[in-house]
């Protein structure tokens, strides 16, 4: 039941956002202006990978900061949000929401990291080690936007509030996920990454818990 | 009783501040007398978190039964706290000033006293910014329970990022094995001193806060 | 038999210090219906609200027993039907979409709602643009689409927070049978300016004289 419910919320989330393109679009945008500001601001210098990963963090937090809002933010903006709450509880609401939000960020950070690796020289030794611990990170960045997006879509001037909301809970995924990537991309292997990965899953479980926990007092006033 | 609290507090904290001047301390190397900053510093940096899980508790204690009461006590705290992390930040930055060199240079524990203050900022800038007491008392609640339990991670993550520069291990078991008696009991006393100082600020911004609260809720 | 009551004790609700309606006690039991009477702007709508479960009161308590049992909090929207002006259906989906999502979400054993939702579709004359985009309707279309939502899983106590809205005297019939079909064995609740509507109701409650 709850399974399904949240595949449903998901389901039409997802084909709401085909249909009106509301969120892809202009976050493709986005990304095309972040990497064109990266671009123009490391000109031909050659830059060393201890940098270039933290731009490529740079990209990812704002891309998703700035886009992983709508789903809830739309749902009150267009006053459907009590038609969702008479319809099904909070928990099939974070999961579907929570689903949709990963697979739109994890799209889109393969699309960063595509046209990163295109317009710098950076070079990822350990590829297989540096795409776990995106997925990973991913996980977790995704937790907590959503439950702090459901939190800023009650709340005025969301645009600005969202990233001030998220940093501080994100800090010690960022700084995780950024010395992590680092090391797999100058080649370190991925059994010695697994210490970052830990930390990266069980960020991930406790906020996801927190999330459920939370999530109703949130959604039902 | 309440009178009693008060003076207490005036005569301990007073006591701190010139004894931890007045008496000499054991001769720590590298330290010095910058060492007497640990009267001031370490009480406030121990209140600032204090108060920060206070807030949450108080947060919890919120959620569970809707009395606007936890909200006050909640917001309260995390007002105290705020002041207690910025004073923590400018006496551990004087004393970074003085032994190392420079005011700010990220090492662990002001990485972790910088996010706690970003937290506590956020923590206000989301007050603001919702109108409605009820969604204000519960969405804030709700964001300081997000945020404390994401705060330990901070334990397992610093050790990982740090190469050089453990300050405070240095100042922790130096300074403890190497404090004497007169030492440790002055430190002491400002601990107590100053929870005591925060427990009774926080009791009268309680009721500041609460008489507010009536007066809003009577001008209808 | 399956008995429905809603009971409330003393709420009061209070929005930045002002008093939207105190101490208000009903209780209500299948069968029974009510009109919410007020002005515009006096909290009708906030009290639908929270009798709906959809936000909570400042004071007092509110239970909703099914068979003499309470339902919990979390459980309460299995039970109700709304339409109102604040509640939409999403924009970018089509008729039939958005009532096969919403069947979906409700039902437990994952039956088939197809023909449930074609008949209420056939019922208020929506049956030729049920796969249009529900942005393109007219907004009495919509509220029509609206009522169907409130109704289309059958729920025990229905809310009509101003169901005229927009309505052609067809649309109003339609809501009218509704209502009087529900209210033989469910809880009707209408909150509404129009005095025509209070014939629907056996009592009536003006939220003026709770403030």
């Amino acid at each position: 039941m709850l399974l399904k419910n949240s595949y449903l919320v998901f389901k039409k989330d997802l084909s709401s956002e085909l249909r009106t393109r509301y969120v892809i679009n202009s976050l493709l945008m986005f990304v095309l202006v972040i990497i064109s500001i990266i671009r123009f601001a490391i000109g031909d210098e050659k830059v060393d990978n201890e940098i270039l990963t933290g731009l490529l963090w740079i990209a990812i937090f704002f891309t998703s900061v700035s886009g992983l809002s709508r789903t809830f933010v739309k749902e009150e903006e267009k006053e459907t949000s009590f038609s969702l709450k008479l319809s099904t509880g909070s928990n099939s609401v974070i999961l579907g929401k929570l689903f949709f939000n990963l697979i739109l960020t994890f799209s889109l950070n393969l699309l960063i990291l595509f046209l990163f690796v295109i317009i710098t020289d950076y070079e990822i030794k350990n590829f297989s080690g540096f795409m776990i611990v995106i997925v990973f990170g991913n996980l977790g960045l995704v937790s907590a936007s959503t439950i702090i997006a459901a939190i800023i879509s009650k709340a005025n001037s969301k645009g600005t509030l969202y990233p001030v909301l998220s940093f501080p809970v994100l800090l010690p995924l960022l700084i995780t996920v950024i010395n992590a990537t680092k090391l797999a991309s100058v080649g370190v292997e991925t059994g010695k990454l697994l210490g970052e990965i830990q930390i990266l899953l069980s960020y991930f479980i406790v906020v996801t818990v927190a999330s459920l926990m939370l999530f109703k007092y949130v959604w039902e006033d | 009783m309440k009178n009693f609290i008060t003076y207490a507090i005036f005569v301990i904290i007073s006591a701190v501040i010139i004894l931890g001047l007045a008496l000499p301390i054991p001769d720590i190397p590298a330290l010095g007398d910058k060492a007497r900053v640990l009267y001031f510093h370490v009480p406030m940096s121990w209140i600032s978190v204090l108060a920060f899980f206070m807030s949450m508790w108080y947060s919890i204690r919120y959620l569970k039964t809707r009395d606007h009461n936890y909200d006050i006590k909640s917001y309260s705290s995390a007002q105290l706290g705020f002041l207690f992390c910025i004073l923590a930040t400018a006496t551990g930055s004087l004393w970074a000033k003085f032994s190392w060199g420079s005011f700010w240079n990220w090492d662990p524990r002001q990485t972790s006293i910088f996010i706690l203050l970003l937290i506590y900022g956020a923590y206000f800038a989301l007050r603001s910014a919702i109108e409605s007491e009820d969604q204000r008392a519960k969405l804030s609640s709700v964001y300081s329970i997000i945020a404390a339990v994401t705060v330990p991670f901070f334990v397992f993550i610093m050790p990982r990022i740090v190469e050089s520069l453990h300050p405070d291990p240095i100042l922790n078991t130096q300074g403890k094995i190497n404090m004497d008696s007169s030492m440790l009991t002055v430190f002491l006393s400002a601990l107590v001193g100053f929870t005591m100082l925060y427990l009774w600020m926080l009791d009268l911004k309680i009721r500041a806060e609460k008489l507010n609260y009536k007066k809003l809720s009577l001008t209808d | 038999m399956n008995s429905i009551e809603l009971i409330s004790e003393n709420i009061s609700k209070t929005y930045s210090g002002k008093v939207i309606f105190k101490n208000l006690s009903l209780k209500l039991a299948g069968g029974d219906s009510l009109t919410v009477l007020g002005r515009n702007g006096s909290g009708k709508s906030t009290l639908i609200k929270i009798l709906a479960g959809l936000i909570s009161a400042n004071r007092g308590d509110l239970f909703l027993k099914e068979n003499n049992v309470k339902v919990e909090r979390g459980k309460w929207y299995s039970k109700i039907g709304l339409i109102s002006p604040y509640l939409n259906l999403y924009d970018e989906l089509s008729a039939v979409e958005n009532l096969e999502f919403f069947c979906g979400l409700r039902d437990e054993n994952g039956s088939d709602s197809k023909d449930r939702i074609n008949s209420y579709l056939n019922k208020v004359g929506l049956y030729e643009k049920r796969n249009e985009p529900v942005k393109n309707y007219s907004s009495g279309m919509k509220q029509k689409l609206k009522l169907i939502f409130a109704v289309i899983n059958e729920p025990k106590i229905l809310f009509m927070d101003e169901p005229r809205t927009n309505l052609d005297s067809e649309g109003i019939k339609i809501v009218y049978e509704t209502a009087e079909s529900h209210r033989e064995n469910g809880i009707l609740i209408v909150a509404t300016n129009d005095a025509d509507d209070i014939e629907l109701c056996s009592d009536s409650l003006n939220i003026e004289d709770y403030k």
